[in-house]
């Protein structure tokens, strides 16, 4: 009889190792989420922007806002992680990458077992997700 | 007595719905002064009230069988004062955040098909980068543009849960070409039914195709797109609806983090903003989850349209200038 333990309905092996990867990162990223939030909030590390300052401006748009408040764009905040606004883009970062990392672990499946159309569409979709996390596209024009 | 209870619950729910989705707006009403710029209000209250709120947008979407980030880019933007720029970018986490914590458990129960989000995410993930980068653009130009544009694509979504009618699951006669090299096929276990499902899939380069403007919707206001992919995948495609809804879930986890690294390398995702809404959301999505069998979902999903319809009026009528919404 059919159940849910049935081989023919469990997963495919690169499906469990996505998942398992997956699950890894969003505690990671959750984890860090709350902590670094934390820390920001109680000011137990100096912020480049006061909040008291973020509330007054949050209604401009993004240039503008960046033009008052003197921040920069790209992954500029990875060299200021000792402010506690900056230190809050270490998690939003991580739940960023996780897709990555997954699907570079899923490449490394596919190479192996020579699954070739699935490898280019991994590789390629691991190029797009990493040119969109560089900064390329998005972080210039400031 | 059990019935009676019921009844009370299920307005009382309903009266602190409405109450807390209006909250936003009657604060901003009272005091003009926190609506332009949220300077007269000390700056803490604003972490506890975007975390009730979105834990009630949470409750509500998962009642609903909505994505959080379709909701929460409308109300967020209509009734809190914040610039759209950086409600979509908080939105797309918040989107982001929710897919990827319920992807694992979607992909080990067979539900969410890795190899059918694999193709569609190709396609979606490139086209949000390119969504997400006009919308910075368009917004530079006008930020009333791209309101006029989210109130119309929020109205249209409205009409779209009004008038779906999702098919459990679909008659795939014969797969195409495409689905074939790709292998567009799979077998779950359907606890409810308690019976073993086959699919396979059909007229994959159509569906493709459609992720193109989802893509570039998804990325362009920053809304996730689960009400989107679901229509696609399951009445375009032929995937039955468990997967479908579990596939499209697992499909924002990478849609969304393409464009959600162009607005947060544009420096469009505030902290004191995405932080409660991510964890409130979260919260209110595990809460939801238990809910689901004390309330009745069909109560829910009419008040979300109503909802959907109103915060996409007010968007066109704030983005063309009309004034006739307040």
């Amino acid at each position: 009889m059919a159940g849910e333990h049935d081989a023919a309905c469990a997963s495919p092996r690169e499906q469990i190792i996505y998942a398992n990867m997956l699950l890894l990162g969003v505690w990671l990223g959750l984890f860090a989420l709350l902590v670094t939030y934390t820390v920001y909030l109680t000011g137990l590390l100096p912020s480049a922007v006061p909040i008291a300052e973020v509330t007054q401006h949050w209604d401009k748009g993004v240039d503008e806002y960046l033009a008052v408040t003197g921040l920069s764009t790209g992954w500029s905040w990875a060299g200021r992680l000792n402010q506690g606004d900056f230190l809050n883009y270490v998690p939003f970062a991580l739940l960023g990458l996780t897709s990555i990392v997954c699907y570079l672990v899923l490449l490394a499946n596919y190479v192996q077992a020579r699954n070739r159309t699935f490898s280019v569409m991994v590789a390629l979709e691991i190029l797009v997700l990493s040119v969109a996390a560089s900064g390329i596209l998005g972080g210039g024009g400031h | 007595m059990s019935e009676a209870l019921r009844l009370a619950w299920r307005r009382a729910a309903a009266a602190g719905l409405i109450l807390v989705l209006t909250a936003p707006a009657a604060l901003c009403a009272a005091d003009e002064p926190l609506a332009e710029n949220g300077g007269a209000a000390p700056w803490w209250i604003w972490p506890p009230i975007l975390l009730v709120f979105c834990f009630v947008l949470g409750v509500v979407a998962v009642l609903a069988g909505v994505g959080g980030g379709v909701l929460y880019v409308p109300l967020v933007g209509g009734f809190f004062p914040f610039h759209i720029d950086f409600v979509r970018g908080a939105g797309l986490m918040v989107a982001l955040a929710g897919a990827l914590a319920a992807g694992p458990g979607l992909l080990r129960r067979n539900l969410a098909s890795l190899r059918l989000a694999l193709p569609v995410a190709l396609v979606a993930s490139t086209c949000a980068i390119a969504g997400a980068m006009l919308g910075l653009y368009l917004s530079a130009l006008d930020p009333l543009i791209v309101q006029a544009c989210l109130g119309f694509t929020i109205t249209g979504i409205g009409v779209l849960l009004l008038l779906s009618k999702n098919t459990e699951k679909p008659v795939v006669s014969k797969q195409d070409a495409m689905s074939l090299a790709f292998g567009l096929s799979g077998t779950y276990f359907d606890v409810g039914m308690k019976e073993r499902v086959e699919w396979k899939t059909h007229r994959t380069l159509l569906g493709l195709a459609l992720f193109i403007i989802i893509g570039l919707l998804a990325g362009l206001f920053g809304l996730g797109a689960g009400w989107a992919n679901v229509p696609v995948l399951n009445l375009v495609m032929g995937a039955p609806i468990k997967v479908s809804v579990a596939t499209s879930k697992f499909l924002l986890s990478i849609t969304d983090t393409s464009a959600a690294w162009v607005y947060l390398n544009r420096g469009c995702v505030i902290p004191l903003i995405a932080v409660p809404s991510i964890v409130g959301l979260m919260l209110g999505s595990l809460v939801g989850v238990r809910l689901l069998t004390v309330v009745k979902p069909r109560l829910i999903r009419r008040m979300v349209i109503v909802v959907l319809f109103f915060a996409g009026l007010r968007a066109i009528d704030r983005g063309l200038g009309l004034g006739l919404l307040g």
